[in-house]
């Protein structure tokens, strides 16, 4: 019996292999568009010329941002009871960095979409996940049980290389004695690190951030690029290093040239949780990445949010309390709200613009990473030679990060037409020319872009796609270059302003949703506190 | 007779053949380079190897134009045809023999070998033959000029036209009917000065004939290609939109293939049917509503109508290609006894875990008889979290019977989906028959509860009884259960076990 030929045959006689098929032919224009946040906003904050609020409103509180800390905020005062607050939200939909999108296909991420399994200083996330039902249970030792359909399914991850794919990111595929070598000491080090334990008790690196040790032993990281630290242990494979530079412009927005060697390796060590049914390096993610998240934690709150509310002012007022003005898109007019306390979820480059007075630009650089992500239509998941389609490709020695498959999580049998996700961090020259860049770039320039860069992994690409919408996220990314994470200063930009607090990811240093969450929940804990005997 | 044409318009006509030849070159090198990628895999080293090996048999053949002494032009008109004859069939030839030949790589790197040698003959000789027409600095040039332009249009016109157009059978026919005209045309110009005029006309004729029959059946080319891979006549083929469907039929014998898997045989089907269903059911006490997921073939269902207690049998399979071909076809409805247009069956085309999901009634008894776990999407319906669902619609006194692989070729398999089943809390209970044109074969009988014994079998059937029903429970120690790992979502332990164990039955 032959079966692997007779079933190519039949599959070639099947579909379009031999055959002639429509193909949409190279040079004609790919349809579709490119959505993303509005740019024309942060222009008119720039400009900051609105009109005089035409009305007022009263709240307890009131949330500005609404995207993962923003939502989290207000779930979480909905749950303490304290009912009388609203949410402003500039875009038409809340979620911010964590938007998706959905078509006749699938639903599919825009920007964030996995999570990890979240360490024992989670707690916070680890709650939520309880309340969401993603973790179902625990086992005889005390380990979550996860949701199986969460946990992303098998094969996870494949890496083109050598014109094959191979299973898994780490490029073992043909590598010599010495890389394996060095691959295996790296994997040494880590796991010294996620063991390690700092002069005050604490983790050296988890999540939350701020609960990581600060022991200068460690800390000590942060002064140097990632590029530095692998040289400094004496680790050169090229390999190695293209496979961190792939995971600080995958994590963090920027290459192993920017990002500090503490953010780098707080990748890895930092990833401390634990299955009862998966291995500890199983993410977790849904057709629409962590939309689904954000769907989940605006269920509960969603009549309390205000979509296209541009907030421009967030003030105190002469009561103590805090004054917020925001422009209204629908109607065309300022709204003031009056409120006990705010929280402010929007990234550190508005909270500065808004805010008044904030007497806390921090002596450090803030640099957000641009990046750009696009969904693509196709007729058919293309395979390619070696390894099979996973949920996560990417492709060895690109400026990109391939690509996720939105449909990987279905249950159902594959049926033709799929949506993946291709993503790039644009980090290879100063953020602000590589901003300035990105926004010029018209849809058919960033076609040819992707394009150009899946043909070399997918030659038939082109006759596969059918559509593809492009998101250009101009400021995608905190990026945590050295000397930031572990700044003293950082730590107080999230300090409250009076009756002003703040949450967004940005405090944290680095982007990612549990650092969005416990920043949201916490500042609601923080702002429900003086208005009631609440068990914060 | 017609006039001979002058020099001019026979040294304008040979330049014209340049470009035609070099056209058509170009195009059976990236014919071969195509296929070879598609067929191996790889395209980089594919491509380079294909291109590496067809210029260097070029050179072969340009070295080997010297020995071409006397009549020149006839050499280069058998050339031409020769060209037309291999280059023209050799996509329908390599895509034919690449499911008959052990060694595919032999059969192309030789054909590429052959053609890029017939070609490396071609220019040279064309040179020798205007080298008395034409000055040699223009000759050279001329020469040069179209052949490489011959080159660039081919290479444009391949991936923009011919493969999206024609498909690669068509565009390889295609290419030798231009080459064969080139040498008709040419034998023609100059049939005064070419011994055996009319021999070679008639052989330029016939290969003509040839390949303009393999373009017009292009289609039935590929189909044949097909259906060499089966042992009996093949009565029927489709493409639904999941799976190549194709039916045989032998001396009485019928056959399903699925993806060219082997479902059924007509001769021992009932063997598999009978195991798959009776054990189960005529245990379970109540048996009202039945499902059966997969199995659109209506054989299973066929079994189950064999209680008269059953008032509802629910018959899920994804593909309504197939459905469709065992409730109307005569020859396969008969198989099944005509089961699919019982008023009993409902038939749904859906996919099964998408509905199961989606159930809130409960069934007594359900089959589950998908395709083997040989691929990651299969591999879903094998998994704790499919079978969590599978439990959340059976009732408490029900059972489920899971078809599952060889326990003797993928033992691990095997055991995987009853150590999976168990996991999540099922009572399993694994056994096996004798299938001829299978070998041995897996099923596992799960239930939530203990099953009330004994069995009540319908009569009559052909290979069960309460005897030779209890000795299927027996394992011998070559298919004795092993410690595997559960099968989830997350890891996929049963597909990629399965995988390497029946790598060693198929190439
Ligand atoms: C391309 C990309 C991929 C990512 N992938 C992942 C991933 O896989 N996993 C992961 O954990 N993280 C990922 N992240 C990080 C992601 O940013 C975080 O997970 C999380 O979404 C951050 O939430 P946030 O609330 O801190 O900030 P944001 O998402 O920035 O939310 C801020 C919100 O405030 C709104 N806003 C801004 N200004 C105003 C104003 N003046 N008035 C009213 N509203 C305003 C914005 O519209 C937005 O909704 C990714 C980020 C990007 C860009």
């Amino acid at each position: 019996m032959n079966t692997t030929r007779r079933q190519f045959l039949a599959s070639a006689a099947a579909g379009s292999l031999l055959l002639p098929s429509c193909v949409r032919r190279a040079g004609k224009p790919v349809p579709g568009s490119l959505v993303g946040p509005s740019a024309e906003t942060g222009h008119r904050l720039r400009v900051g010329q609105f009109p005089p609020p035409a009305r007022e409103e009263k709240h307890a509180v009131v949330i500005v941002g609404g995207g993962v800390a923003g939502l989290a905020a207000a779930r979480k005062l909905q749950q303490l009871g304290c009912g009388d607050f609203l949410l402003l939200e500039l875009e038409p939909e809340p979620g911010g960095n964590s938007r998706s999108g959905e078509n006749s296909v699938s639903p599919y991420p825009w920007g964030a979409h996995y999570v990890t399994l979240p360490g024992e200083d989670a707690t916070e996330v680890l709650e939520l996940y309880e309340e969401l039902g993603l973790i179902t249970g625990k086992n005889a030792d005390g380990l979550p049980v996860y949701e199986e359909s969460a946990l992303v399914a098998d094969p996870s991850e494949r890496l083109f290389l050598n014109g094959r794919w191979q299973e898994d990111l780490l490029p073992t595929s043909g590598a010599t004695g010495l890389d394996r070598g060095e691959f295996e000491r790296f994997h040494t080090l880590i796991t010294h690190f996620k063991a390690a334990r700092g002069n005050d008790g604490a983790r050296a690196f988890t999540i939350p951030v701020d609960r990581s040790s600060t022991d200068p032993r460690f800390t000590a990281l942060d002064q140097i690029t990632a590029r530095q630290w692998l040289h400094s242990e004496n680790l050169h494979s090229e390999r190695l290093h293209w496979y961190l530079d792939y995971v600080c412009r995958d994590d963090f927005g920027g290459t192993i040239d920017q990002v500090s060697a503490w953010a780098a390796v707080h990748y890895f060590a930092s990833r401390n949780g634990r299955a009862a049914n998966a291995d500890p390096d199983v993410v977790l993610t849904w057709p629409n990445g962590n939309g689904w998240l954000i769907g989940q934690l605006r269920e509960p709150v969603a009549a309390k949010i205000r979509t296209r509310h541009l907030a421009w002012s967030v003030a105190p007022n002469s009561e103590g309390k805090v004054q917020i003005d925001a422009f209204d898109f629908e109607s065309n007019q300022s709204v003031r709200f009056q409120a006990n306390t705010a929280i402010v979820c929007t990234p550190w480059f508005v909270t500065r613009k808004i805010v008044q007075p904030l007497s806390r630009n921090p002596d450090f650089p803030l640099e957000y990473g641009p990046w750009v992500s696009a969904n693509l239509t196709l007729r058919e998941l293309p395979a390619g030679a070696g390894f099979g389609p996973a949920w996560d490709n990417v492709f060895y020695n690109s400026r990109s990060l391939g690509y996720v498959v939105a449909t990987h999580q279905s249950l159902a049998q594959p049926k033709g037409p799929t949506v993946i996700t291709w993503y790039a961090a644009l980090c290879d020259g100063p953020a602000a020319a590589e901003r300035e860049k990105a926004a010029a770039r018209s849809h058919a320039q960033w076609c040819e872009i992707i394009l150009e860069d899946l043909r070399r992994v997918h030659p038939e690409i082109d006759a596969l796609v059918r559509n593809i919408d492009v998101c250009v996220w101009g400021h995608g990314m905190i990026r945590p270059v050295p000397g930031v994470l572990c700044h003293p200063g950082r730590k107080q930009m999230a300090q409250p302003a009076g009756a002003i607090h703040f949450a967004h990811s940005d405090l944290s240093g680095f982007s990612v949703f549990e650092e969005a969450y416990t920043r949201g929940v916490q500042a609601a804990k923080a702002a429900a506190h003086p208005l009631a005997p609440f068990s914060a | 007779m017609p006039q001979p044409l002058s020099e001019r318009a026979v040294r304008l006509l040979l330049l014209a053949s340049v470009f035609a030849i070099a056209t058509c070159g170009l195009v059976y090198e990236l014919i071969a380079g195509t296929l070879a990628s598609y067929l191996l895999g790889d395209s980089v080293t594919q491509f380079s190897t294909v291109i590496g090996v067809y210029l260097f048999a070029m050179g072969i053949g340009s070295w080997l134009s010297k020995y071409a002494e006397r009549n020149l032009l006839g050499t280069f008109i058998q050339v031409e045809f020769l060209i037309g004859l291999i280059g023209g069939a050799s996509a329908a030839l390599l895509f034919t023999l690449f499911g008959l030949v052990d060694s595919f790589r032999v059969v192309l790197y030789a054909l590429v070998l052959l053609v890029g040698t017939l070609v490396g003959i071609e220019i040279p000789l064309l040179l020798r033959i205007l080298k008395d027409r034409i000055v040699f600095k223009d000759l050279v040039s001329q020469v040069f000029t179209f052949d490489y332009i011959g080159a660039l249009l081919a290479s444009l016109l391949f991936p923009l036209v011919l493969v999206p157009h024609l498909g690669l059978v068509r565009s390889s026919f295609l290419f030798g009917i231009l080459n064969t005209l080139v040498g008709l045309v040419s034998l023609w110009l100059l049939r005064d000065q070419i011994p055996w005029a009319r021999g070679h006309q008639s052989v330029g004729l016939a290969t003509l004939a040839l390949l303009a029959a393999g373009f017009i059946q292009s289609d039935q080319i590929l189909a044949w290609s097909e259906s060499a891979q089966y042992p009996d006549k093949v009565i029927h083929t489709r493409s639904s939109a999941y799976q190549r469907i194709v039916i045989t039929r032998g001396q009485d014998d019928l056959r399903l293939y699925l993806n060219g898997n082997l479902q059924f045989s007509r001769r021992d089907e009932y063997r598999y049917h009978e195991a798959l269903v009776h054990p189960g059911l005529s245990r379970v006490p109540e048996r009202r509503r039945v499902l059966v997921l997969g199995g659109g073939d209506g054989l299973a269902v066929r079994e189950i109508l064999k209680y008269p207690d059953v008032e509802e049998i629910t018959l899920v399979d994804l593909d309504p290609e197939i459905t469709e071909l065992f409730t109307r076809q005569d020859l396969l409805a008969a198989l099944n006894g005509n089961a699919l247009r019982n008023p009993k069956v409902k038939i749904v085309n859906a996919d099964a875990f998408t509905w199961l999901k989606s159930q809130t009634a409960t069934f007594d008894f359900v089959v589950a008889d998908f395709p083997d776990p040989s691929n990651f999407s299969v591999g879903k319906l094998y998994t704790t979290a499919f079978y969590r669902e599978l439990r959340r619609v059976l009732s408490p006194a029900g059972a489920v019977a899971i078809q599952s692989t060889s326990p003797y070729v993928a033992r691990q398999s095997f055991w995987c989906v009853v150590n999976t089943l168990e996991a999540v809390g099922w009572i399993a209970a694994p056994y096996h028959v004798y299938v001829p044109s299978f070998g041995e074969w897996g099923f596992v009988l799960a239930s939530p509860g203990p099953l009330p014994g004994p069995p009540k079998l319908p009569a009559p059937l052909r290979y069960l009884t309460p005897e030779t029903m209890n000795a299927l429970f027996d394992f011998p120690p070559d298919m004795n259960a092993v410690p595997t790992g559960v099968n989830q979502l997350n890891n996929q332990v049963l597909v990629r076990l399965f995988e390497q164990e029946w790598k060693h039955f198929v190439h």
